[in-house]
């Protein structure tokens, strides 16, 4: 809402010395946040004057009309100024721009020769003075206007306009009478209610009118006003002000009606009584029924939409766009004005489904009293009869009636409990009747019935926040809870912070990607349909077509990432994201409908939730290019599948899990380098390197590595863990090299010697991995390093070569190993 | 050697005699003096202070003699091997200095090279700040709530007294997932975890929920399509507007510094009422922008004040929605951007660092603690 300081001083007592900084200061406190301030005419300087035409000879001998004009500005001798215009004549009042003055814009006039004379000054057009867009037409002051005045001051073009942020629930804030209101109760002086004035008293001769359907609409007002001398245009104060508010002036009649809008918060809309066919009936639209509106666009209704129509079909769609049939034009004579309370969630529908949002429509929307139409209407036609000569009441229609406003049942210390600030219960019934509510005291509560121009005030919270607000949001005190003992972080959330902070600190780097996938990413990362991964959620409205998908897999948005970095310039990429991934689940019920008002019952929340997809959460990590960067020491390291395997090792340290890998065969990975990762006999992610053919789709490093675990698969351990003796006895350290076949896991291999060595094993270290000449074909060496202790004695070496026999014989039992000599 | 208890004169005992001792710690003295290095010094070290060395052989004499003769022969030994050994002693100190000296200064290494062999990781800045939010409401002696980011439009809309009609449940202002009257959206905001925690816990609760949503916003300076939230819920016999102030006052100085400042201005959210917007002065200009077209701050837009988030007394009508009888319990709710808090604190000029993945910007951001 942009509101003029000089309209706002119409209808309150502000003193003199308040500056705008001021009020806008105040009105911010009250609720409304100043979005901006604007000094209107502030750049515009003079001599600005009025003047009177009085001699015109046209200078014929140019390619285009040319006036040499005798203008009298209330000096001894008339100035000479040359115009291009025509629309004006002898004896017309015009604004002069003098040489020295500044328009508009820093436009600095000067006088200069042209087309053979010298111009002493410009007579100026609405636009050169930033009143509106006509360029070509001279301004033509009302005859009244005094020859030689400054006409700064009677154009009012310096003006304080303030760009104020109204929240929707405060629709009767839309307007000067709102505005104005609040500024009164912000400098606790006088207001004065532009829609003071009475209303018109219906009559037979109105427009007949009726409502079919009250739900959309209670209450429609017609006042026909006649006789406009349809020749006259806005006066400047009148296109200044609409200006300033941010609407282009048209033409008297409307311009009137926009002007009582942005003072009343009412809109109207006019008529041409003589494009009219029989009554005017408020009603749904029918299916079929289109509608030509004033922007010359045809559009089709929609059976819930309200339409205003007459015996033609709709002539309106209500509270949105009058229709084009009926539309005022430059020799309407006779208006029937409308002014309807058309219910707020209606309108709201209708803008949003032919999406034409409007002035109009978002004082509906927000809510409108239903009480102004009458003195808005009268405050129409007043202006109408005083500037365009009509006949103000020629006949009034009112059908419907506004609801009843029922009165709100509050404890008076209410405020008091709910702020934390002890207002006395005069303050708290002054501020009530302060915003225009009547209240009935009744003990240690109150019956308030709040004004008509505050359909926001619904429940006692809704006084209370008009008592804080009035008082004064500075007046609450600071104070702490008394907040009993809390449980401090869950498990599963002291985990995944442990979590993310192993992985930073195992070099790599936390992103945050989006959710958003495209279409064929599973598919191009190479999962089958059937995967669980390739059970993916579309959105209804992406925000880009080419993205319709919610990730089923952190992996490409992290691909996305690297690929970012390695663009500009990174080589050794690690990145991770810890987050949640979204997996449509076939056969989920759609949300059920639950009232609110009360608590959903069990077996309401129980579909409630079971309308959900599943959505675990999952970490996964990138590796490109070195894990151990080059340096002065040596060379670096290539990230390979095994960083992603010691990865996962990281993450199930985190989680309190322990997770045994599988050679595996899936998605975007490696088919020869990808390993499962198995908590039990669950599969609970994948890692190792990516599959050339995903590098190259998506453009990554070749040899890129990657890993994937589903959090909520692995569980977040919460059992305290038990401490095992640590003994002192001196160890006793036996190496043993085990030739096997190369087909033969290493991690079998690892298992059957530590099942063999038994409970003296404390440790077990595979330090070299060799196959060549030294081995038959298809056999590998795997040499360990075991370290045998007992708990309770010095252990001999007898004992631990014993135990490494017995391992050798399990290996060999279970994976047909032999012991190389 | 004579037997023990052989009567002879002591002075036939030649290695005990004063002369001889002399000339054995002058020999050692010579010796010792003459070793260049530790090695040297070392190597000569047993025929002088070794067991089979003069004075030690002497020493051993000593038992032989008459007890009469002892305890001179005695004293001259000891004396002498004190002076060995401080002989020793002293060339010892002396070689080590010159080792410690040169060898040592040939050693010497550049300790300024670089000394990390593994890159470095860090935290996202948002998750580190995040975690410092929920640290100060858990030492307050909140909880951290969680829940899903899809969710039914009752949750993120209905119970949260959003109106039937309102804007923000449009295809403009929600991510909606197909078909839309399955009734699921991506969360818009993190309430609908104080929805789930009001209906599974009874008061007193004191809960904050942190968490990612979703709003159809393309990516800019200021703007995210997913963007991160922390909001707090109390809800407990006899909490006040004064209560809410004092917490958030609390939480924006831990945050922010102690000399942070704070304004509060009435608006309107459908989930609270009364509600408050705290403002914050803003960190760039502190002010100083406000009605000096000389300095303007973008930060700011030269208001001198920046918004942080919205808060309120719980709407009594989203406690009944939750079965919590607003007549004995009230309750104050808040909500503030997890990325905007981040980018006052930090310093961030643009959205696109956050959710672009340059590790050059977590890597920056790690000295977060
Ligand atoms: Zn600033």
């Amino acid at each position: 809402m942009r509101v003029s300081a000089s309209w706002l001083r119409d209808y309150v007592e502000l003193p003199a010395d308040v500056t705008a900084e001021h009020l806008g200061a105040r009105l911010i406190s009250l609720g409304f946040e100043l979005e901006g301030l604007h000094r209107a005419g502030g750049d515009v300087s003079g001599p600005l004057v009025v003047g009177q035409v009085l001699q015109i000879e046209e200078l014929t001998e140019f390619k285009k009309p040319i006036r040499y004009c005798q203008v009298d500005i209330g000096e001894p001798a008339p100035r000479g100024i040359v115009c291009g215009a025509v629309n004006f004549a002898v004896g017309d009042h015009v604004v002069v721009c003098l040489p020295g003055a500044v328009l508009p814009g820093g436009f600095e006039i000067s006088a200069r020769k042209t087309y053979g004379h010298v111009s002493d000054g410009m007579i100026c057009s609405a636009r050169e003075l930033a009143l509106g867009d006509e360029y070509g037409a001279i301004m033509v002051l009302p005859p009244s206007s005094k020859v030689g005045a400054d006409a700064i001051d009677v154009l009012g073009l310096r003006d304080d306009i303030l760009d104020l942020d109204v929240t929707p629930d405060r629709g009767y804030a839309d307007s000067m009478r709102g505005m104005a209101r609040e500024a009164s109760h912000a400098f606790d002086v006088e207001f004065r209610d532009p829609a003071g004035v009475s209303a018109p008293t219906p009559d037979e001769s109105g427009w007949p009118a009726s409502i079919q359907d009250v739900s959309g609409c209670d209450l429609l007002s017609l006042l026909t006003v006649t006789g406009l001398d349809s020749s006259t245009s806005s006066p400047p104060w009148l296109t200044g002000r609409l200006v300033h508010a941010g609407m282009r002036p048209i033409s008297l009649a409307v311009d009137v009606t926009n002007y009582v809008m942005l003072e009343t918060g009412q809109p109207m809309h006019a008529y041409d009584r003589a494009l009219l066919t029989g009554d005017i009936v408020i009603r749904r639209a029918r299916a079929g029924e289109r509608l030509t509106m004033l922007d010359g666009v045809d559009r089709p209704l929609d059976p819930d939409d309200m339409v205003v129509t007459d015996a033609s079909g709709p002539i309106g769609l209500a509270g949105v766009m009058g229709g084009a049939s009926t539309e005022i034009s430059g020799s309407t004579v006779d208006i029937v004005l409308e002014a309807a309370h058309w219910d707020p969630s209606s309108v709201s529908r209708s803008v949003r489904r032919h999406r034409l949002p409007s002035e109009a429509a978002r004082r509906f929307e927000r809510g409108v009293d239903p009480l102004v139409a009458g003195p808005a209407l009268a405050r129409a036609a007043g202006l109408l009869a005083e500037l365009g000569a009509a006949n103000p009441n020629a006949g009034y229609t009112v059908v419907g009636e506004p609801a009843e406003i029922a009165p709100i049942r509050m404890a008076i210390d209410l405020p008091a409990r709910i702020v934390g600030v002890d207002y006395t219960e005069d303050a708290v019934l002054g501020r009530l009747e302060q915003i225009g509510c009547a209240v009935r005291i009744d003990g240690r509560e109150g019956d308030v019935t709040p004004p008509s121009w505050r359909p926001d005030l619904l429940a006692p919270a809704d006084l209370v926040e008009e008592v804080a607000r009035l008082e004064g949001y500075d007046r609450i005190p600071a104070a702490l809870p008394v907040v009993p003992p809390g449980r401090g972080l869950s498990i599963s959330q002291r985990r995944r912070q442990t979590l993310a902070r192993s992985l930073a600190d195992d070099g790599l780097v936390e992103v945050l990607c989006y959710p958003f996938v495209g279409a064929d990413t599973v598919e191009r990362m190479g999962y089958a349909a059937g995967d669980p991964e390739a059970q993916s959620i579309r959105l209804a409205n992406p925000l880009a077509s080419t993205e319709p998908l919610l990730r089923t897999t952190l992996l490409p948005g992290l691909f996305g990432a690297l690929r970012r970095n390695v663009g500009r310039g990174l080589r050794d990429v690690a990145l991770f994201q810890i987050e949640c991934v979204y997996r449509r689940t076939a056969g989920l019920p759609p949300a059920p409908v639950v009232p609110v008002g009360r608590a959903p019952d069990a077996a309401e929340l129980a579909a409630l939730n079971a309308a959900l997809p599943a959505q675990p959460w999952h970490v996964a990590a990138v590796l490109a290019g070195d894990r151990e960067p080059r340096g002065w020491w040596g060379p670096g390291r290539r990230a390979d599948w095994s960083d992603t395997v010691a990865v996962a090792h990281v993450v199930a340290g985190a989680m309190g899990a322990r997770l045994s890998p599988r050679a595996a065969e899936h998605g975007p990975w490696h088919p020869g380098r990808c390993a499962a990762l198995l908590l039990g006999d669950v599969v609970v992610g994948h890692a190792g390197e990516l599959h050339p053919r995903v590098t190259a789709e998506f453009d990554l490093p070749a040899r890129t590595c990657a890993v994937e675990l589903d959090l909520d698969a692995i569980g977040y351990a919460d059992v305290p863990v038990q401490a095992s003796v640590i003994a002192s006895y001196p160890p006793v350290l036996l190496d043993v090299s085990l030739a096997v076949p190369d087909n033969v896991p290493a991690a079998a291999v690892q298992d059957a010697v530590r099942a063999g060595a038994g409970p003296l094993l404390e440790s077990i270290a595979l330090f070299d991995v060799y196959a060549g000449d030294r081995l038959a074909a298809g056999q590998r060496s795997l040499a360990y390093t075991l370290r045998f202790r007992a708990s309770d004695r010095t252990l001999t070496i007898e004992e631990a070569t014993a135990a490494r026999d017995a391992a050798v014989a399990r290996a060999s039992r279970d994976t047909g190993a032999v012991l190389r000599s | 050697m004579p037997a023990a208890n052989d009567p002879y004169d002591p002075k036939e005992v030649a290695a005990l005699a004063p002369d001889a001792l002399d000339a054995a710690v002058e020999a050692a003295r010579r010796a010792f003096a003459g070793a260049a290095d530790l090695e040297a010094l070392a190597a000569i070290r047993p025929a002088h202070l070794g067991d089979r060395s003069p004075v030690r052989l002497a020493k051993r004499e000593i038992g032989a003699l008459p007890p009469q003769a002892r305890a001179d022969a005695g004293k001259r030994v000891n004396v002498a091997l004190a002076a060995l050994t401080d002989v020793y002693a002293e060339r010892l100190r002396t070689l080590t200095r010159n080792r410690d000296e040169q060898v040592l200064d040939a050693e010497r290494v550049d300790v300024t090279l670089p000394a990390s062999r593994r890159a470095p990781g860090a935290l996202h800045p948002l998750t580190a700040i995040q975690r410092r939010m929920c640290e100060i409401f858990v030492a307050m002696g909140y909880d951290v709530a969680e829940g899903p980011h899809i969710e039914t439009t009752w949750f993120n809309f209905d119970a949260l007294n959003t109106p039937p009609d309102h804007p923000s449940r449009s295809l403009s202002d929600t991510f909606w997932i197909e078909p839309p009257d399955a009734g699921l959206v991506l969360r818009t905001e993190t309430s609908p975890v104080q929805i789930r925690t009001m209906l599974e816990r009874r008061p007193p609760i004191y809960i904050v929920c942190p968490g990612t949503v979703f709003r159809p916003d393309e990516l800019d300076a200021t703007h995210t399509p997913v963007f991160h939230q922390i909001e707090g819920l109390a809800v407990d016999e006899g909490l006040s507007m004064a209560h809410l102030r004092g917490t958030l006052e609390h939480f924006a100085r831990e945050l922010f510094g102690a000399d942070i400042a704070i304004r509060w201005r009435p608006h309107n959210f459908p989930f609270t009422e009364p509600s408050a917007e705290p403002d914050l002065r803003c960190f760039v200009c502190h002010g100083e922008s406000v009605g000096n077209p000389d300095r303007p701050c973008r930060t700011c837009k030269s208001e001198g004040w920046i918004e942080w988030g919205g808060s309120g007394m719980v709407n009594p009508r989203v406690l009944r929605n939750c079965g919590i009888d607003p007549t004995v319990y009230s309750g104050f709710a808040f909500g503030m951007g997890i990325d905007r808090s981040l980018m006052f604190r930090s310093g961030i000029e643009d959205m696109h660092d956050m959710f672009e993945g340059d590790v050059r910007f977590s890597l920056s951001l790690r000295g977060e603690p």
